[in-house]
């Protein structure tokens, strides 16, 4: 398996078997070891993708929007190992959990806002950003990457995992898939896309970059 | 303070605002809105808001989490309590539009001779202009009557919009009403989602149950999700069958949106095939030389 992980990601045999882990406080029950916690990629779309040795482009430090933060599972590690992390989410009770995992984050900003509706957090989130990561259960999961692409810097990524029941249970998700990818392709490079089906069923996972 | 270009746009600008005091920079995050993002850390430091960096994230920091505290709190604890009260409300100014309604009707046919029944009767002698002399009493007890059905649309249309926010997936599958009703019957929604889905089947049918358990009577097949058309659409011999299918995704619904929040299309296709398989069953019946799909043979009971 490559190495290619950013900074503050490590592999290490935590419970007995290799895992990916991130310095923090836990947050969901994970194992931990020495102030390392687990990171679960059955738990985490972004896990899998590194998981995986998807290229993400992240190295560590960099300035993240993640939108579909949900109860903070996954944004607790990016905000492990990333600099300000801004964490968008749109219902109430998993909010709750976030505002507990952000507690021992000082630059984990919870914020609980709707993803299609950038206008109602510009004005808090900042321009520029390194990594826009996107994991929303709605449908037209596509056309929010679109309009947040407004955040990304121009060298920055798209980190997105697209779940294809979302946008429509009953069509066959690949089709879903070449929708949503042929959606981006206004404002973004697609990179790289596979599938997370190891760890996430009729998920797809897609890095791209900003045209 | 707000002299560099979109500047007047960031969380922090207004002149105003104390960024020591957390209350007013949430209020600041929580109803400000821009049309595009801006470099806001360099902003803040330029304009003089903040001395470095680290102290505008401290801020951010500190007025985000003030701001979502809040917000949740406003969220969740109102919520399905407010939707609870409506439909209850609703339920009530609904049967007493109905009662005086007949009333008025009773007393109408003794001096009009037009006079019809319900509701409609009442909203008619409402709207006609100048009694005759000696039925002012009467007009007026028709106003209250109207006045008393139109609050019930009224709070109808209210539940409708609000039960979709405080339980999506619940109301995606029932509908917003039925919804609002289960809140209701469970005492709102973290109770329902604690309740196994044979006690959502029968909410409503407390009565029955009881004569049941007391063991003078068949177990209630369903309860207020007898309205469903899931249940209702079926024919009577398989009505258990698709009660307690309904039940269990109804179930469900209450959980993810209690405990994630999340919206779950999936449930939906699950119930409609579901529901599909239980009434192919009886379609058969229909045609004279149809046979059973013979997938059934479950006991309702």
């Amino acid at each position: 398996m490559r190495d290619d992980l950013p900074d503050g990601v490590e592999r290490r045999e935590i419970d007995g078997a290799e895992r990916l882990a991130t310095r923090g406080d836990p947050v969901y029950g994970e194992p931990t070891d020495e102030g390392w916690r687990a990171w679960n990629p059955a738990r985490s779309k972004l896990g899998a993708m590194l998981a995986l040795g998807m290229d993400t482009g992240l190295e560590g430090g960099e300035t993240v929007l993640y939108l579909g933060a949900a109860s903070g599972t996954t944004v607790s590690h990016v905000a492990d190992f990333a600099g300000p992390t801004y964490a968008v989410e749109f219902a109430a009770r998993p909010a709750r959990d976030l505002l507990e995992a952000a507690d021992s984050r000082p630059r984990l900003f919870p914020l609980l806002k709707d993803a299609r509706k950038p206008e109602t957090y510009a004005h808090v989130v900042e321009s520029g950003v390194d990594a826009l990561i996107q994991d929303v259960a709605t449908r037209g999961q596509a056309g929010v990457a679109l309009e947040n692409a407004r955040f990304l810097a121009d060298d920055g990524r798209l980190l997105l995992a697209v779940k294809a029941r979302s946008e429509d249970v009953t069509r066959d998700p690949e089709d879903v898939f070449d929708d949503v990818r042929a959606e981006l392709e206004d404002e973004y490079e697609v990179l790289e896309s596979r599938s997370l089906e190891t760890y996430h069923a009729d998920h797809l996972g897609i890095v791209a970059r900003p045209l | 303070m707000t002299d560099s270009s979109g500047a007047a746009d960031g969380w922090f600008a207004d002149a105003d605002l104390d960024l020591d005091d957390p209350e007013s920079a949430a209020t600041a995050v929580r109803s400000g809105s821009a049309n595009a993002p801006a470099d806001w850390p360099t902003i803040a430091l330029e304009s003089g808001v903040v001395d470095d960096e680290a102290a505008y994230y401290d801020a951010l920091k500190a007025a985000t989490t003030a701001a979502t505290r809040v917000a949740v709190t406003e969220r969740e604890a109102a919520d399905d309590r407010q939707l609870v009260h409506a439909v209850r409300a609703m339920d009530d100014c609904t049967r007493t539009a109905n009662e005086l309604a007949e009333r008025l009707a009773e007393w109408g046919g003794t001096v009009d001779a037009d006079a019809a029944t319900g509701v409609e009767y009442a909203r008619d002698l409402a709207t006609r202009k100048e009694p005759p002399a000696g039925q002012e009493r009467l007009a007026s007890l028709a106003e209250r009557v109207a006045d008393l059905a139109d609050e019930a649309d009224d709070l109808r249309e209210y539940v409708e919009r609000r039960t979709p926010t405080v339980a999506p997936n619940l109301a995606a599958l029932a509908g917003p009403v039925l919804a609002a009703r289960l809140l209701s019957l469970a005492g709102g929604l973290e109770s329902l989602a604690k309740k196994p889905s044979g006690t959502v089947q029968v909410l409503g049918a407390e009565d029955a149950l009881f004569a049941h358990l007391r063991g003078h009577a068949p177990s209630p097949k369903h309860g207020i999700i007898f309205t469903h058309d899931a249940v209702r659409g079926t024919h009577p011999d398989e009505r258990g069958s698709a009660a307690r299918a309904l039940a269990g995704k109804l179930a469900i619904a209450a959980r993810v949106d209690h405990y994630s929040g999340e919206p779950k299309p999936e449930l939906e296709a699950e119930l409609e095939e579901r529901i599909e398989t239980i009434q192919a069953r009886t379609d058969g019946d229909a045609d004279p030389d149809g046979d059973d799909d013979g997938d059934g043979g479950e006991a309702d009971a």
